[in-house]
């Protein structure tokens, strides 16, 4: 893609208008102004693009066989571990990570820091793409995907704690939307809907913000329906909605980091000088806000420990393991951040970054499914379920692309907006 | 004068909330008392020192509720070997109970446990389930209602006693295969279950669960030494209709000694009260930090309005 923008001066598309003076088609914009000859082209020339077709060339027949032998067919069906990959990874993984959108809506909107604008599309989509795909997710682990809205309005069971996450999810879902209505509204000329949803942006970020608080805690709280098949060092009946909501901050914000900085190696001919000169000061911003939320995050661990008493277990094999978790997931990049933003150093707050990402997957996958049933046996998901997990995540790798090409996310638009 | 009279008013209106809340909120406390099951709920006692293991309760249930034949026929004991992730058996699709022999040091001969849904007063699959799927009856038994089941398998990771077992096998109507009571065969018209009618030693009594209560304790107080002085399900995950009674510690035949004396719902309480303190604070607290924070620019903005006016 470089090669042909440095080829063609008309690309990348920044205005509705061509430099000749007519219009640009929404065809020719999602083309990105190319013949399909040369987008053709284009695409086979990334490797990235092969490595996606090798994924989907073996995931999309799994996915085929869930949906026609049953979930039994792809993965252990095991009723002593009933969530396996697909919440573990997709649905309690996934949403933390996307808590981007609400803590830099809350950061530019609230807050009124505007320096922080040029990443904020970013977050937003970020978290759009993220909820959307845990929904996915959820599509494919749930026994009967096509009654997705029984618990909605069919057959609400309103005091069960996952009755929230479902129409919270939904909601917030519907909010996301909302709130990149405006990156739409200008590439795709519709300024109406751009206007009526700037209109209503500081409703919208505080909806987002009581959606989020809720339904981040919520995944937390629904393991307070297993107290003892919890191992106790990851439960807490107090306290684990609290882990939860706190840890999707510095996840939220990490992700930022992570997919902003793949943004500054791949995808520069997308970007505009505005976001490429202003993002090394806004990632030390952001990696700061990641060392707060992380001292907050363990204070908080320490505090629901020394509340449950759980002190004699950290001296067991489980206790080394959660240390292991502490130190390695918690401790230092906490220590990382504090030392890179403290320096200036760019780099190593992207490391730290990239490090805390893991280490949220790392906890929920530790919560939902390595801590779960500690009593009775480990549970290792089938290669199957490994495969369709990694095959959803590369989907949402190709539409999150696929809209960062287009969208004005990365770059400001030129024409009338 | 009119500023004074608002806020009068506006804080007679806040006492008058306050009153309010608090009257409502001690009403609420009160509706809040853990259930204690229904008056007439039925239950059974499985006594442990009676059974022999000869795998008829399992028999009937399999041909009460129409499940699937198994590969091993009933009165095929190596089952009692089979072992799986260093398990014993367990509940799933086509088993709603299961017997389990356990070879305890402590006496001479094998103790043999049926095992199956316990009934709980206030069941964690109920209170857990997003679509209402499941209902207690005021005979006891805990229903589902597949009509209305997504296939979330909450109930599943719910279940205190690992009973709840999903269709794994079926792509167009999965769903969840556990034990009724025999609710809509039987129990609904006063006969005990298939199982407990099998039975050939009297291990399963089965009556008014108030009534089964009377008849463990008395078991317990008439034959000293015979049985441990614990009723396992009269106060576990909040009781249960289903009770046992047994000669060795409970933990010893495989059932979870470290299960609360109160619902399981009790541990989900904390989170559920601080919802209605985010829906009705976070508007508020939010839009307060918006003015606060972004009040420096807007206070320049109308300085600057006012010099060019000027």
């Amino acid at each position: 893609m470089e090669k042909l923008t440095v080829d063609n001066r008309s690309i990348p598309i920044v205005d509705h208008f061509k430099p000749d003076g007519t219009r640009w088609t929404l065809r020719e914009k999602l083309w990105l102004g190319l013949t399909p000859r040369q987008y053709r082209q284009q695409f086979f020339r990334n490797w990235v693009n092969w490595l996606m077709i090798g994924i989907f060339a073996v995931g999309i027949p799994l996915i085929l066989q869930r949906y026609i032998f049953g979930l039994g067919s792809i993965t252990h069906g095991s009723n002593d571990y009933p969530w396996g990959l697909f919440l573990g990874f997709g649905l309690f993984s996934m949403v933390p990570l996307s808590a981007s959108g609400f803590v830099l809506g809350t950061t530019v909107d609230i807050f009124g820091r505007k320096d922080f604008a040029p990443v904020e599309r970013l977050a937003l989509l970020n978290g759009l793409l993220g909820y959307f795909f845990a929904v996915v997710y959820l599509l494919v682990d749930l026994g009967l995907p096509w009654r997705l809205p029984y618990p909605l309005f069919i057959s609400p069971g309103p005091a069960a704690v996952l009755f929230l996450v479902g129409w919270h999810v939904a909601l917030y879902l519907s909010v996301q939307i909302v709130e990149m209505i405006p990156a739409f509204g200008e590439w795709s000329g519709w300024l109406r809907g751009k206007r009526w949803a700037r209109s209503i942006t500081l409703g919208l970020t505080i909806a987002a913000i009581m959606l989020s608080t809720l339904h981040q805690g919520a995944l937390g709280a629904l393991f307070t329906y297993a107290p003892g098949k919890v191992h106790p060092l990851w439960y807490s009946s107090e306290f684990q909605w609290i882990h939860f909501l706190c840890s999707s901050i510095f996840a939220g914000l990490s992700m930022v980091i992570v997919s902003s900085t793949l943004c500054k190696w791949t995808l520069k001919w997308r970007a505009d000088e505005r976001f490429l000169k202003s993002l090394d000061t806004l990632t030390i911003g952001l990696g700061k806000g990641c060392a707060f939320a992380l001292i907050t995050y363990l204070a908080v661990k320490i505090v629901s420990l020394a509340q449950d008493q759980e002190w004699s277990y950290l001296l067991t094999g489980w206790g080394q393991y959660y240390l292991l978790e502490m130190g390695v997931g918690v401790l230092l990049p906490m220590w990382l951040f504090a030392v890179a933003v403290r320096n200036r150093w760019v780099g190593l707050v992207r490391f730290a970054a990239f490090l805390s990402v893991l280490s949220v997957i790392w906890n929920r996958i530790n919560t939902s499914m390595i801590a779960f049933n500690w009593k009775l046996y480990q549970e290792i998901p089938s290669w199957q379920e490994v495969w369709v997990s990694i095959t959803l995540f590369a989907l949402y790798f190709l539409v999150y692309r696929f809209i960062l090409y287009r969208l004005p996310v990365l770059y400001e638009w030129k024409g009338e907006k | 004068m009119n500023t004074q009279l608002s806020r009068r008013s506006f804080i007679r209106g806040g006492l008058a909330g306050t009153v309010a809340a608090a009257v409502l909120k001690d009403k609420k406390a009160s509706a809040a008392h853990n259930f204690e099951g229904y008056p007439d709920a039925m239950g059974v006692v499985v006594d442990l020192t009676r059974c022999v293991g000869c795998r008829s309760c399992e028999a009937a249930c399999n041909k009460e509720q129409r499940l699937p034949e198994p590969a091993e026929p009933f009165d095929d004991f190596s089952v009692f070997d089979y072992m799986e992730h260093g398990q014993k058996r367990r509940t799933d699709e086509a088993h709603y109970t299961v017997v389990n022999r356990y070879d305890v040091p402590a006496i001479d001969h094998p103790l043999f446990r049926k095992i199956q849904c316990f009934h709980c007063n206030e069941p964690t699959c109920l209170t857990s389930c997003f679509v209402n799927a499941y209902t207690k009856t005021p005979e006891g038994a805990v229903i589902y209602n597949p009509k209305v089941c997504v296939g979330c398998r909450t109930c599943l990771v719910a279940c205190p006693f690992y009973i709840p077992t999903f269709k794994y096998s079926s792509a167009f109507s999965p769903r969840v295969m556990k034990c009724i009571f025999c609710y809509d065969t039987r129990l609904k018209k006063g006969k005990p279950p298939a199982c407990v009618e099998a039975c050939p030693q009297e291990a399963l009594t089965f009556g008014k669960r108030t009534d089964m209560l009377r008849v463990a304790r008395q078991r317990i107080r008439e034959t000293p030494g015979k049985y441990i002085d614990h009723i396992y399900g009269e106060h576990e995950a909040g009781g249960t209709s289903w009770m046992y009674l047994s000669p060795v510690p409970f933990g010893e035949v495989g059932l979870d000694t470290d299960l609360p004396n109160e619902p399981i719902l009790n541990y989900v309480k904390g989170f559920l009260s601080f919802v209605p303190v985010v829906l009705t604070l976070w508007p508020a607290l939010f839009a307060g930090f918006h003015l606060l924070a972004t009040r420096k620019n807007r206070v320049e903005q109308s300085h600057n309005d006012a010099n060019r006016e000027g």
